[in-house]
């Protein structure tokens, strides 16, 4: 078809996805979306998954997007379909993930009027997306379609909602195709203003204490960036840290890496950045999670900071350097200048260095009592872990808690687009539409969603989108009765008045992986936890593991709000400073 | 935020699409990180490319300014943004209708103040006049604060117009 085709706008919707490149998409039908539907059933390219709830389509389609590199595609109806999907469309707007959610909407003479199922899509969904639109005009849909894929993967990459009334659905238009179709406005810069590159190349040169604070971005700007990176931080021989968006970034099994930082980011890596004399930011965003009391934050380094989107520079800390521009590009400059000037770094200054994270290093901040008493839920990842090594299709998402934290410490992430988590909005019932969205982006790959009990609940529907598809998805409840995280919390700063974070009357996940049509399994014993693991990854169906693990056991290291890197809590003997800040208090 | 605490008032000029829903863009944007609007205005200024241009008047630290002006590059339809106080001389004018209820002397000296301003008056009745103004919003300020000594006020003002001085275009 060439261009200038006269189509149904139903039909142009199904066109433009296909030479967007889109092979599936996420969603669920209603009243405002039946001829889109109509267009699918009518053609065989698009796949169409269907969920069992709104929101997940949106967390599908953000697992399918962060684990293949590829937009996320959503497609709703109007009304209660377009709110449901609210929550999904924040969650990639905080995590950056490039999603285009088609939603309906009643037809455009109903508009204001209070249709039935009619909402105000585009002003509910105008500050929980990257953009959005409204097509009333049968004839501007292609290019809308084409702009909101433009403008969701390119820049800082986020959800785009485009709002289509039924009737331009079934009205005829003129298609266009992606080359006719370039937006006005909206050009982020990608490659870097070179003087600053090499400006950054010196710095770096003569750094004493330097650290690489590498984040989400690099996992946005693609494969390739990872690799440059890693390929950065080894010629210099400088250590590296990453944020919980960033896990995967640099190899996890590399000396290098001193994992995670932040409120629950390793010893060594918060001192580092505590007492680093260079910051080299590369795609990270300088979250509250990671700087701790901002005031007290990394106060005698000189601070480069990589980013795409220049809101995000200076926001809340203050740089020296703000290199805007693509992690990729950047750092391919900065490698080519490091080698051009024949640049190496200090080497007494760097042996000292390393010298003193060796000395944090040996405080061992993740160790937790071993005991064949009760299963750890450390010890569960552990064994997750060996389970699985060696294996290079491991794709790992999460819900939100505790067990979230403790996987982002105690599992490998070796390669980039292998972690799905719900960072920026901490969003519960993330972990299950996310590993169905990866595993129907990578089939055949193991996908392990990481649960905690209550979160699971947030999204339990799933199991039968995950049984509808045949997709071998795993859930790994690390079941402790609680809502842990928020118990803990309880614990540190409201003298352990555990108001409401009990998980009570929970289901027996086992009968309910049955009731589904899955397969349940179940540790009560340390002794139980490698057969149920090795059982999990071996069969080729849907599976909810019950691990049954410590009630009380809490997450560490641990940085309480408003505190700053230096003031850690490193396992249960330590308490807060008696002189919590009120105005810690009050931060979450 | 680091504590800064030299608030400064900024007029910013953005060259923004002309479509629905940009002015609610805009507006979400400043309420949404609780940033600061003094006054807003919007028209269109190019109407075979659809351009409107929206004058801005905001006040906040460097640090918030500097955020103000990237949040506002980053919105789809947006084409520019211009912090006119930061770069270099600009004009700023703002127009106000001015409703004054007064009797006898006090009507007398409401005319004689408006001269003074240069305002126009653009409607009169027996014991009212209305006043067209045009100037900062320091002489707007200043010409209502006399009036309401005078009388009963009533006030509609359009917020600032603005443009940078010389021969640069947004
Ligand atoms: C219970 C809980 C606990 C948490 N604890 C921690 C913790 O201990 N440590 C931690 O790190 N996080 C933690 N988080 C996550 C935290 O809230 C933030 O989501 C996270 O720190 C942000 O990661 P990031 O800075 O890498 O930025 P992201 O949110 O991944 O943002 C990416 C950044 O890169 C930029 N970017 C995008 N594309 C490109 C590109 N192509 N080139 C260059 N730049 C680009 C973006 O503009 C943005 O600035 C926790 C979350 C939860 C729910
Ligand atoms: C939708 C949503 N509601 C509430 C919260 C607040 N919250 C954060 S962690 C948590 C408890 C999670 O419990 P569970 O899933 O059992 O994980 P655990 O911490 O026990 O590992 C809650 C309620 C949230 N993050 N998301
Ligand atoms: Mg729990």
């Amino acid at each position: 078809m060439s261009s200038g085709t006269i189509l149904s706008g139903a039909e142009i919707v199904i066109k433009a996805l296909r030479d967007q490149g889109v092979d599936t998409i996420f969603g669920y039908p209603g009243g405002a979306v039946l001829p889109i539907y109509d267009a699918l059933f009518k053609q065989n390219q698009i796949k169409h998954v269907l969920v069992r709830h709104e929101q997940a389509a949106v967390h599908a389609a953000e697992g399918y997007a962060r684990s293949s590199g590829k937009v996320g595609v959503v497609l709703v109806t109007s009304g209660p379909g377009a709110t449901n999907a609210v929550t999904g469309l924040v969650d990639a707007l905080m995590d950056s993930i490039p999603i285009v959610c088609l939603t309906g909407q009643v037809p455009t003479h109903l508009i204001g009027n209070d249709a039935f199922q009619e909402c105000d899509t585009t002003g509910i969904t105008r500050p929980a997306t990257k953009h959005n639109y409204l097509v009333k005009d049968v004839n501007n849909l292609a290019r809308t379609l084409h702009e909101a894929f433009y403008v969701a993967k390119n820049g800082r990459p986020g959800p785009v909602v485009i709002d289509i009334p039924k009737d331009v659905q079934f009205a005829d238009g003129v298609y266009r195709t992606p080359g006719e179709s370039q937006p006005k406005s909206y050009r982020p810069q990608v490659k870097p203003d070179l003087n600053k590159v090499e400006e950054a190349v010196e710095m770096l040169a003569n750094a004493k204490r330097p650290i690489f604070y590498v984040g989400g971005g690099v996992i946005n700007a693609g494969p390739v960036a990872s690799q440059l990176l890693t390929q950065l931080v080894r010629m210099t021989g400088y250590p590296c840290t990453t944020t919980l968006m960033g896990l995967g970034a640099y190899p996890a099994h590399d000396q290098q890496w001193l994992g995670m930082l932040g409120m629950h980011g390793t010893y060594e890596a918060n001192l580092a950045m505590h007492g680093c004399d260079l910051m080299v930011c590369v795609g990270a965003r300088f979250d509250d999670r990671v700087t701790g009391k901002i005031s007290e934050f990394s106060p005698g380094s000189k601070k480069i900071h990589i980013d795409i989107d220049p809101s995000n520079i200076n926001k809340n800390v203050r740089v020296d350097l703000p290199i805007v521009g693509d992690a990729a590009y950047v750092l391919e400059d900065m490698i080519r200048i490091w080698k051009a000037r024949n640049k190496r770094a200090d080497q007494v200054a760097l042996k000292a260095w390393w010298d003193q994270i060796a000395v944090w290093r040996s405080k061992d901040c993740l160790r937790y009592e071993k005991t064949d008493k009760v299963i750890k839920p450390q010890y569960a990842l552990e064994r997750l872990r060996a389970a699985v090594a060696g294996r290079d299709d491991v794709y790992i998402s999460t819900e939100v808690g505790q067990h979230q934290m403790w996987a982002a410490q105690f599992l490998p992430f070796n390669k980039p687009n292998r972690w799905l988590t719900s960072g920026g909005l901490g969003t519960m019932g993330y972990g299950l539409p996310a590993a169905i969205g990866a595993q129907i982006a990578n089939p055949g790959a193991l996908c392990i969603d990481v649960a905690g009990e209550a979160s699971i609940l947030m999204n339990i529907q799933e199991m039968a989108t995950a049984l509808q598809y045949r997709l071998p998805v795993k859930v790994f409840i690390l079941n402790n009765q609680w809502m842990g995280m928020v118990r803990q919390w309880q614990e540190l700063l409201h003298g352990s008045r555990y108001s409401e974070s009990y998980s009570e009357a929970l289901p027996d996940f086992v009968k309910l992986a049955d009731a589904f049509g899955g397969v349940g399994l179940r540790a009560t014993k340390v002794s139980e936890v490698d057969d149920v693991i090795a059982e999990m990854i071996a069969t080729p169906r849907p599976v909810i593991v019950d691990m049954c693990v410590d009630q009380k056991e809490n997450c560490f290291p641990m940085i309480p709000g408003g505190k700053a890197h230096n003031e850690m809590l490193l396992g249960p003997a330590d308490k807060v400073s008696e002189a919590t800040p009120e105005e810690g208090m009050v931060l979450v | 935020m680091t504590q800064e605490t030299n608030i400064r008032r900024h007029t910013i000029s953005v060259l923004v699409d002309n479509e629905p829903g940009v002015l609610a863009r805009v507006i979400g944007l400043f309420s949404g990180r609780g940033y600061n609007i003094e006054s807003l205005t919007v028209a269109e200024i190019d109407a075979s490319d659809s351009l409107s241009r929206i004058t801005i008047v905001t006040s906040g630290t460097p640090m918030i300014i500097e955020q103000i002006k990237v949040q506002l590059e980053r919105l789809v339809p947006v084409h520019k943004v211009k912090d006119l106080t930061l770069e270099g001389p600009f004009i700023e004018r703002e127009m106000a209708l001015v409703k004054v209820v007064a009797n006898g002397e006090k009507r007398v000296e409401s005319l004689r103040i408006g001269d003074v301003f240069k305002a126009r008056v653009v409607d009169a009745t027996i014991s009212s006049f209305v006043f067209e103004i045009t100037g900062t919003a320091d002489d707007l300020d200043r010409f209502i604060d006399l009036m309401q000594q005078l009388g009963e006020v009533d006030i509609s003002r359009t917020g600032a117009a603005a443009l940078s001085r010389g021969t640069s275009t947004l």
